[in-house]
């Protein structure tokens, strides 16, 4: 398995956030953490990330536990929820000052041909629009070669053409056996892409399992209901 | 480090405010030069300014700096990255830019002047040296006061209160102090509250150097015997540098247990 969570506990003041989450991910698999809005989706990507620092319990990662470590960053490739970047570099000097950042091969070529963005090589990350922001964040993620990838509101500000794009190449990506984490609120998005549902609520995992589980389990037909329903049926996993 | 500190400064010296800066310091080198027509009382009119500006715009630019790039550097912890060279290398691009334009502004005006010839060189320098330690030291204080506050608004107000704690309220504390125990003898605890606030060092130490000390009187005599010799001199830019120390210390302390 490529990530595993031991009882995992965080705080912020005295707002609880995660109570406990046990969790693995196997490999070459796409999973979708849903849960209503402060349900610890984003807590739980940064604690795998080691931006945010657990209270208690273990997280581990291609089999090394995280605590204290960086290097195991070389292994993931993130994209935040909001682009935002420095204002005064170009484009181009900020995929150019990623990529010296992390020191490995990348393949941004084919993905700025990929989202139309040459025109944008030499602007300003200020002068940009949104959506623009977020393909330019698209490509910082995806450039590069590492066997997890974890998507945090991938769609955000995409127009539809990216938007299939972004699709494409999650695809892509899958079929090249890396194990992909998405959080997004697109239920349409989740019923193309996941094979594996992630349901939070209140700190716990409260649903994993299949689309088709989960559409069993709520006796709903359709999927979108079935995640408005997880709660209020007694399905528990 | 490097790398982080590198694209930090470049960022900075592409900015606006750096040229503002930087500007601001020229054009007051080329005036003070121009009307005074003297490089030791441009020493001393600039000396004024710094040491009271230096501190201010170190705070404002470390506090606005460190929230401004919080989206950034949530992409850079991300990144197969130490914390800790995050923060360090965007502290050192801060400081380091500031106090570039710090140089750079006073010190091409003074170079044009025929600084070199006159024997103010190293008054001057002494100038340059103090206004980077200053700039070091409130950029990493406001680095410190930003990284524990989440609250801008808050952060902000922190950083400002330090400034006018440092720059105008402990001098007013100390001079009622010395008011109010004038019958005590008062030698090593105006020393070391001298010490203890780096803009009041910064500014008897160059005092010190230049020529008009014999104008501070009976103190003026306790500090020269003091700072005027070269143990005192090395023991206030020991001091110096432990005030530059203890908020970088404190930053990397902060940066590995906080939650972004």
């Amino acid at each position: 398995m490529i990530i595993e969570i031991d009882n995992l506990h965080k705080k912020f003041g005295k707002n609880e956030v995660l109570k406990g989450v046990d969790l693995t991910i196997d490999e070459g698999r796409i999973y979708a953490i849903l849960g209503p809005n402060g349900s610890g989706k984003t807590t739980l990507i940064k604690s795998i990330l080691g931006m945010v620092i657990p209270d208690k319990g273990n997280i581990s990662v291609l089999d090394k536990p995280i605590k204290k470590e960086w290097k195991y960053r070389k292994k993931i490739d993130y994209l935040p929820q909001i682009a935002n970047f420095p204002p005064n570099i170009k484009v181009k000097e900020l995929i150019h000052m990623i990529k010296d950042l992390r020191n490995s091969a990348s393949a941004e070529k084919e993905l700025i041909q990929l989202f139309g963005l040459e025109p944008f090589l030499s602007k300003k990350l200020s002068t940009l629009s949104g959506g623009t922001k977020q393909k330019v964040n698209i490509v910082l993620t995806f450039m590069f070669d590492s066997p997890l990838i974890i998507l945090d509101e991938p769609t955000t500000g995409l127009d539809p053409r990216a938007l299939i794009r972004l699709k494409e190449l999650i695809q892509k990506e899958k079929a090249l056996g890396k194990t992909i984490l998405i959080t997004t609120h697109i239920m349409q998005f989740v019923e193309e892409m996941a094979d594996e549902i992630l349901y939070l609520l209140e700190g716990e995992i409260y649903f994993k399992g299949s689309i088709k589980k989960l559409l069993e389990q709520t006796r709903q037909t359709n999927f979108e209901h079935a995640i408005a329903a997880i709660t209020t049926s007694d399905s528990h996993a | 480090m490097l790398k982080i500190l590198k694209y930090s400064f470049y960022d900075l010296i592409r900015s606006r405010w750096s040229y503002v800066y930087f500007l601001f310091y020229l054009a007051l080198g080329f005036v003070l030069l121009f009307l005074n027509n003297d490089v030791s009382k441009a020493v001393i009119t600039l000396m004024n300014v710094i040491i009271i500006l230096i501190p201010l715009i170190g705070t404002i630019f470390g506090v606005m700096y460190f929230y401004n790039s919080r989206e950034f550097t949530e992409l850079l912890l991300a990144q197969p990255i130490k914390r800790s060279s995050i923060f360090l290398g965007q502290y050192f691009g801060v400081a380091g830019s500031l106090t570039l334009s710090l140089v750079l502004g006073l010190g091409i005006p003074f170079l044009l002047y025929g600084l070199l010839r006159s024997n103010a060189i190293f008054n001057f320098s002494l100038l340059l040296v103090t206004g980077a330690f200053l700039t070091f030291i409130f950029v990493g204080l406001s680095f410190v006061i930003a990284i524990s506050n989440e609250n801008k608004i808050k952060g902000f107000g922190y950083a400002v209160l330090l400034w006018l704690f440092l720059a105008v309220v402990y001098d007013g504390l100390f001079l009622m102090s010395l008011i109010i125990f004038e019958e005590y003898p008062l030698d090593t605890f105006s020393l070391v509250a001298t010490m203890l606030n780096p803009i009041d060092l910064s500014r008897i130490l160059i005092l010190l150097k230049l020529d008009i000390s014999a104008l501070l009187g009976y103190t003026g005599a306790i500090f020269r015997k003091f700072f005027g010799t070269d143990l005192g001199f090395l023991v206030s830019m020991a001091i110096l540098l432990l005030w530059t120390l203890l908020p970088i210390l404190s930053l990397g302390y902060k940066a590995k247990r906080k939650d972004f």
